[in-house]
């Protein structure tokens, strides 16, 4: 079967080859391309900014924590006059930073920007395809990507306010401007842009899937594909799943807010008037939301996850330990994702029963991740490892996934939820395990495959300062503020000065702050790194990390079609890393420590099967 | 202690510059070298670095441990908080424990093994055996914690009523918290948002007999020893009542009624004189004392000294003033609780005070 469809697409790209060679245009090969490699470069890029605004946005509102009602230049610049009388930021722009912020970085960053950058670029390039299976699809989901970005930047400049109920607007908060401003037009401009963001990620994750079945070239089979197309593979399956099921409590909502209808409302006194909404209710709203909601964690974290097995084993100069257990393990965390959304609700008065089912549901999830974080650890043992920046990224990676993975432990027992639930201590867990790991895994692929991008390495110098004050720096944000959770303080307080009660944790806020500040920073090094390497950077050689896989394989200048030739065939798995020939006196290839995955098996080596 | 720290911190990061930036000059001289691929020398500074780093990381934990623990919260002040505190107690001693090991193995083999041209990784893809010893250990240990989760939880959530359980309405607006009482009848009368009018602050159905002895406070009073279980409305959005002090916590659904239930233990006056409490509370008036200070500087009111009281706070974003949204509980013996409610009047008595 592959090996037909090897043979269709060769056919076929050839006659495309030789149409679009001579009549590409500067708008065709930079805007509206169909080339995965560059849609991959314009998700990049697009993330990179949205992340710029929503680290931005963290440090303004940690400010305001630290130093509450305190008048700063910053804000006046930012947040102008309605927003920060006097440059004092102002309770509704509190709630709309953190609100933005959430939902740029869980969304614009964390998903399209990770997923959406690395399943582009890799998918076809280590599948060995010459493209997606639907370049136009891919054109199209990039843009409805863009649009649904440039609506979200514009809801920020709404009179009213950008929506301010929280990244998980719920109901009815979010459906009443009269409850809070930002839920006028912010919140229309937050639906629609939501909307978008949706479809984008349906054509993309179609796109995805539709790739890894059908277009792998002659060899791979599923057992040989590296661990980051599986990642990406499985990520894509849960994202069909589950987003059109946040589409249809957007639409929900948009119809209670303009429409009259009571999905979500019921029983509402608001300024001194009865609203006519009747028999609707908020828990609904929470199961839809939750449905997509923690399965979008794992879609934020599984490509990350890929991304560092991929870099882990290539720097570690071993093989991925337990390939097999690896894969099983992706499929179960994205199985047991979609039924455990309850955990985020074992307060919200439903029944307690369910409750106990999340529980359980939720606790086994704990199995998979720790098997991944135990093969992760053993395949750095008696490695010989390359400390490249994307490596530390992924020892990084480890090392805040299971520092916030163990308080999901908490978190996911019902009963130790019911005082920490919404506190500051799941604000310490989920950015360690999800915001923190997944965007070192961002990083730990973007200071790998800077070279398959953009043809130039990335400057290890000032990659090494990224990492270590970025991680020195995360810890120190998200570390103490388990404990400040331990005290019953809750998230989103604009201020804590209402309760004399945590009128001690003020040193510890300012703690935090200062370890934010310091982290936002050194991020402009990476982004002064990233953007002056694309000019000025070292040429790069064609794999410059001894690599298996087969991007490596391709020319270092981006040409339509990935490879010049045919596309190579694959005769083996991805991580033959430091394989010794039959009488263990050298590596199967004399003198080279890896084997690429063109490379047919040899005489003088043993047939593994992994 | 905590400016102290942040001076290290500083310092700390500071010196991590200034060596990255002689990092920097050295491998500048040697371009021809630098194709941006890591050297041996690469791997051995990165793997001191990451020595420092996993002093730092150790020396934070414990630091946090040490330093920190006591914001946690005092011992409950519920019948079932100290089997919750319990459960916490025994998780976060299970996951300290794995995280202690789990991040040296990372960071020692990541030492360790740091590359070398002459060196030789292991080949090393598979082990059944290895794995399914740690695919076995969590099983066993998680079995354990949602066994023993799932028991406390059952505990606490299912509330069996009878002759001595206290019934009271916690009702919910934007932004604050009011009680009700079911006076004499031990009934709470029909109440819906439709019913909000003038003095009618709640939304209680005039036309029920039950209602006429209901009783609204601004302050939530409770007897000590007894159970109480708490019906929650909402007039308006999602809030949610969370009770600290009492390992207590439910949303607050409009449109639905939410309960929970616990058993006070502790009065507030012996919450206060508590040692944990008498040196917390001196620590907190310490700080609004030096705060106060600045604010009288500046022309500001001093903060007022600080006591103890018991409170209950909205833990759902709820609007601009979430941040405080609080009611103030007492928990008190039997008597002053009687005293207490006896002095508050009830529906009748409201609405025909406003018909004079």
């Amino acid at each position: 079967m592959s090996d037909l469809a090897h043979h269709i697409d060769a056919h076929d790209d050839h006659h495309d080859d030789h149409g679009h060679h001579h009549k590409e245009t500067f708008i065709t090969k930079y805007i509206f391309s169909q080339d995965h490699k560059m849609i991959a470069k314009q998700y990049l890029i697009t993330g990179l900014l949205m992340g710029v605004i929503g680290i931005l946005m963290s440090v303004l509102f940690r400010m305001q924590l630290a130093w509450p009602e305190q008048s700063f230049e910053i804000f006046k610049i930012f947040l102008g006059e309605r927003f920060a009388p006097d440059g004092v930021m102002s309770p509704d722009a509190y709630l709309a930073l953190v609100t933005i912020h959430g939902t740029i970085m869980v969304f614009f960053v964390l998903t399209a920007g990770l997923s959406g950058t690395f399943s582009n670029l890799l998918i076809p390039l280590q599948i060995g395809a010459r493209d997606m299976a639907s370049g136009f699809l891919n054109m199209v989901s990039y843009w409805l990507f863009f649009i649904s970005s440039v609506i979200m930047v514009i809801s920020l400049f709404v009179e009213s306010g950008p929506a301010s109920a929280g990244w998980t607007i719920y109901p009815p908060l979010s459906a009443l401007p009269e409850a809070i401003p930002g839920s006028g037009l912010g919140m229309t401009l937050w639906l629609v842009s939501m909307a978008f963001f949706i479809a984008q990620s349906l054509l993309g994750s179609l796109n995805y899937i539709v790739t890894v079945i059908n277009l792998r070239t002659k060899g791979m089979s599923m057992t040989r594909l590296p661990l980051t197309i599986w990642a990406f593979f499985v990520t894509a399956i849960i994202g069909v799943v589950s987003f059109p099921v946040l589409l249809s409590a957007a639409l929900m909502l948009i119809m209670d807010r303009s429409f009259g209808t009571s999905f979500f409302l019921s029983d509402i006194y608001l300024k001194g008037e009865v609203l006519a909404h009747q028999g609707g209710s908020p828990v609904l709203f929470e199961h839809l939301f939750w449905f997509l909601g923690h399965p979008e964690v794992y879609i934020v974290i599984l490509p990350a996850m890929g991304l560092v097995s991929e870099v882990m084993a290539t720097n570690s100069r071993k093989p991925i330990f337990g390939y097999r257990a690896m894969v099983l393990s992706i499929l179960a965390i994205a199985f047991l994702s979609t039924i455990v959304w309850g955990h985020h609700m074992f307060v919200s008065g439903m029944n307690p029963f369910l409750g106990s089912v999340f529980t359980f549901t939720t606790l086994l999830i704990a199995i998979p991740s720790a098997v991944k974080a135990f093969n992760w650890i053993t395949t750095l043992w008696k490695g010989n490892i390359q400390m490249n920046p994307g490596m530390l990224f992924s020892i990084g990676f480890v090392s805040t996934f299971i520092t916030g993975g163990l308080t999901g432990i908490i978190l996911g027992d019902s009963t130790l939820d019911i005082n920490v639930h919404d506190t500051y201590f799941v604000i310490a867990h989920f950015h360690l395990v999800m915001g923190i790991s997944a965007l070192y895994g961002l990083f730990a692929g973007v200071y790998h495959w800077y070279p398959k991008m953009f043809g130039r390495m990335l400057n290890k110098n000032l990659g090494y300062v990224h990492f270590w004050v970025t991680a020195i720096g995360a810890y120190g944000v998200f570390f103490p503020m388990h404990f400040i959770g331990m005290a019953g303080l809750p998230r989103r307080y604009y201020t804590n000065t209402a309760f004399p009660y945590f009128d001690d944790l003020a040193d510890v806020n300012v703690l935090i702050t200062v370890f934010a500040i310091i982290t936002a920073l050194v991020q402009l090094v990476f982004l002064y790194n990233f953007i002056s390497s694309i000019f000025f950077g070292k040429k790069a050689t064609q794999n410059p990390w001894n690599s298996t896989t087969l991007e490596w394989t391709t020319p270092v200048e981006h040409i339509h079609g990935n490879w010049p030739g045919p596309i190579p065939s694959v005769y083996r798995w991805p991580y033959d890393y430091s394989k010794l020939n039959k009488d263990e006196t050298d590596y199967v290839l004399a003198g080279q420590d890896y084997i690429p995955q063109t490379m047919p098996l040899q005489d003088n080596e043993e047939e593994l099967h992994h | 202690m905590t400016a102290f720290l942040t001076i290290i911190v500083i310092a700390l990061l500071g010196i991590t510059f200034w060596q990255m930036s002689k990092i920097l000059k050295l491998s500048k001289t040697q371009t021809v070298e630098d194709n941006g691929v890591a050297t041996d020398k690469d791997n051995k500074v990165q793997a001191y670095i990451m020595i420092g780093f996993t002093i730092f990381l150790y020396v934070l934990m414990f630091y946090s441990f040490w330093n920190y623990s006591h914001f946690y919260l005092p011992e409950a002040a519920s019948a079932h908080g100290p089997g919750y505190d319990q459960l916490m107690f025994i998780s976060i001693a299970i996951i300290m424990f794995v995280q202690v090991i789990t991040q040296f193995l990372l960071h020692f083999f990541a030492i360790k093994y740091k590359g070398e041209k002459s060196n030789r990784a292991l080949f090393f893809a598979d082990n059944d055996k290895l794995e399914f010893i740690w695919t076995i250990i969590p099983v066993f240990v998680l079995a354990g914690l949602i066994i023993y989760g799932l028991f406390t939880w059952s505990d606490i959530m299912y509330v069996e009523e009878d002759e001595d359980t206290l019934v009271v309405e916690i009702y919910a607006y934007q932004f604050g918290w009011k009680a009700r009482y079911s006076g004499e009848d031990k009934v709470l009368g029909k109440a819906n948002v439709r019913f909000i009018e003038g003095v009618n602050t709640v939304g209680i159905d005039p036309s029920d007999q039950y209602a006429m002895d209901d009783k609204v406070t601004t302050e939530l009073h409770l007897p000590v020893d007894r159970p109480v279980l708490f019906k929650f409305r909402s007039q308006d959005i999602l809030h949610s009542a969370y009770f600290p002090f009492f390992r207590a916590q439910m949303n607050v659904v409009p449109g639905m009624i939410t309960q929970f239930g616990f058993t006070p233990t502790i009065t507030s006056e012996e919450m206060r004189n508590s040692e944990y409490m008498v040196e917390k509370v001196h620590e907190l008036n310490q700080i609004r004392k030096e705060r106060s200070k600045e604010l009288v500087a500046n022309g500001d009111v001093a903060l007022e000294p600080y006591e103890f009281e018991y409170y209950l706070l909205c833990n759902k974003i709820c609007g601009v003033s979430h941040f405080n949204m609080q009611m103030k509980i007492v928990v008190e013996s039997e008597e002053e609780y009687n005293t207490w409610l006896a002095e508050q009047a009830t529906f009748a008595e409201t609405i025909k005070d406003k018909e004079e």
